[in-house]
């Protein structure tokens, strides 16, 4: 990383436990100098201070280096191939854990939570939703996502392979829809740092789509373990559409379930 | 050789655009070309087998951490933006649409202008929107090469127009003056 990156980096990280020294830099300094610009900073010289002394800067900052961007059913493909491929798995155990790593405003949980109800195997799943951003977590805790965005998540549901009426799933006003109730009684939410914290839970299935392309190959390669030590032997991988295993040291020990939707199954 | 990297920003008309620049471009043309073709969400990027005729060239979906390579030619994948690191690898994100556009040109020229400095030539095409304007200004700022195709020769011509109205383009041409200009700054294949 260049210096001033690098010096920010570490000042976070120092200050507030957030470690980002591997995220990808080109990301990384893109996200700080958007702030840069919208807190009207000279440059990126003034950035470390700010962190250092200005906690709502720091804060602001936080966010900014969290991507929250997510959608429901994001990829459809990818969710019917979940349906086809890994339900008839899943199927075959007694209870499901599922480790839904890095959710960010949990829309893709709840498309999950909907996948799991519609081929009724909800009640006997625990879904674990973790992320760093507690912010975020909140947000998906409440459920409460923009009306506006539902048609293209509608569109998705069904391209997805979906059974029902989307609109079974929520409840809406003008401006906003809740999720149903019932879908939230079994997701458990969390505050879990995929950088600083170590194995989450036993799963059968694991989802972290998104999160990996963030980091360096180093970084990768550690929260891969991770998911590698959580996984039970025959458990689910499930990558974003441009992530894989090509760079893990772990590459081997997983079985291709789904190449084009990046699905692994973790070898016996 | 003095440039280093191309890259090149298109959306509304872009089809026909490629297609004539790829028609035009020889096969051996040496320097790495990255593309941002404004495209929906869900698309598969077909329209790269539409325009690369027999498979002449070498055109493939950028994947993260992948190392730019002379020779080959990148495009984004739909849904993420593309950028550039400075270990001339690529990056992927699904930050914010910027221009209401994922991926976005500005987000690939920005990133490419901070790694390849006066080294990069920046090609902004057809399209109907002003992503790609604030990315050649970081080129031209760096002291790359910037080129625009002419507006009346576009199918939309409002995305080359808004670079040309924000600040001084070094060439302003047709498609198939643009691909003589880049054959003539770049050079036969070290």
């Amino acid at each position: 990383m260049q210096t001033h990156v690098r010096d920010i980096m570490d000042a976070i990280y120092k200050k507030y436990g957030y470690d980002f020294r591997q995220y990808s830099e080109a990301h990384i300094t893109r996200r700080i100098m958007n702030r840069v610009r919208l807190s009207g900073l000279e440059d990126i010289s003034y950035v470390r201070s700010e962190v250092m002394n200005n906690e709502t800067f720091a804060s602001q900052l936080l966010q900014d280096l969290s991507i929250t961007v997510t959608e429901m059913f994001r990829d459809p493909g990818f969710y019917k191939s979940l349906r086809e491929n890994v339900i008839p798995l899943l199927k075959t155990y007694p209870f499901i854990k599922i480790w839904h790593a890095g959710c960010s405003t949990g829309e893709e949980v709840y498309s999950v939570a909907i996948l799991m109800q519609e081929e009724g195997l909800y009640g006997r799943t625990t879904i674990y939703a973790t992320d760093f951003n507690q912010q975020a977590l909140n947000k998906a805790k409440g459920g409460i996502f923009s009306n506006g965005l539902m048609k293209e998540y509608t569109t998705n549901y069904q391209l997805s392979g979906g059974k029902e009426s989307f609109l079974n799933y929520y409840t809406s006003d003008y401006d906003h829809v809740i999720m149903n109730q019932s879908l939230k009684r079994n997701i458990v939410w969390a505050n879990h740092n995929l950088v600083t914290d170590s194995v989450f839970a036993e799963a059968h299935l694991i989802l972290c789509r998104n999160v990996l392309i963030y980091f360096e190959t180093e970084l990768q390669n550690k929260v891969q373990k991770i998911f590698f030590d959580s996984l039970i032997n025959g458990g689910i991988l499930c990558l974003g559409a441009k992530e894989g295993l090509r760079f893990s040291d772990l590459r081997d020990e997983y079985t291709e379930l789904d190449k084009q939707h990046r699905i692994f199954k973790k070898k016996y | 050789m003095r440039y280093e990297a191309i890259v090149i920003g298109v959306s509304s008309g872009g089809l026909n655009a490629m297609k004539v620049m790829f028609t035009l471009l020889p096969k051996d043309f040496s320097i790495p070309i990255v593309i941002v073709q404004h495209i929906g969400p869900r698309s598969d990027n077909q329209w790269i087998k539409l325009v690369n005729d027999k498979n002449k060239f070498d055109i493939k979906e950028a994947d993260e951490k992948e190392k730019i390579e002379n020779g080959r030619i990148y495009v984004a994948p739909p849904n993420y933006h593309l950028l550039i690191e400075r270990s001339k690898t690529f990056s992927l994100t699904i930050d914010e649409r910027v221009n209401f556009a994922r991926p976005s040109i500005d987000v690939l020229f920005e990133s490419a202008a901070e790694v390849y400095r006066d080294k990069l030539i920046g090609v902004v095409l057809t399209g109907s929107n002003a992503d790609g304007t604030n990315g050649m200004k970081r080129i031209k700022k760096y002291g790359g090469l910037t080129i625009v195709q002419d507006p009346a020769t576009a199918e939309s011509s409002y995305m080359p127009a808004s670079v040309m109205a924000t600040m001084p383009v070094d060439h302003i041409s047709p498609l198939d003056g643009i691909v003589n200009l880049l054959i003539g700054v770049t050079g036969p294949k070290r």
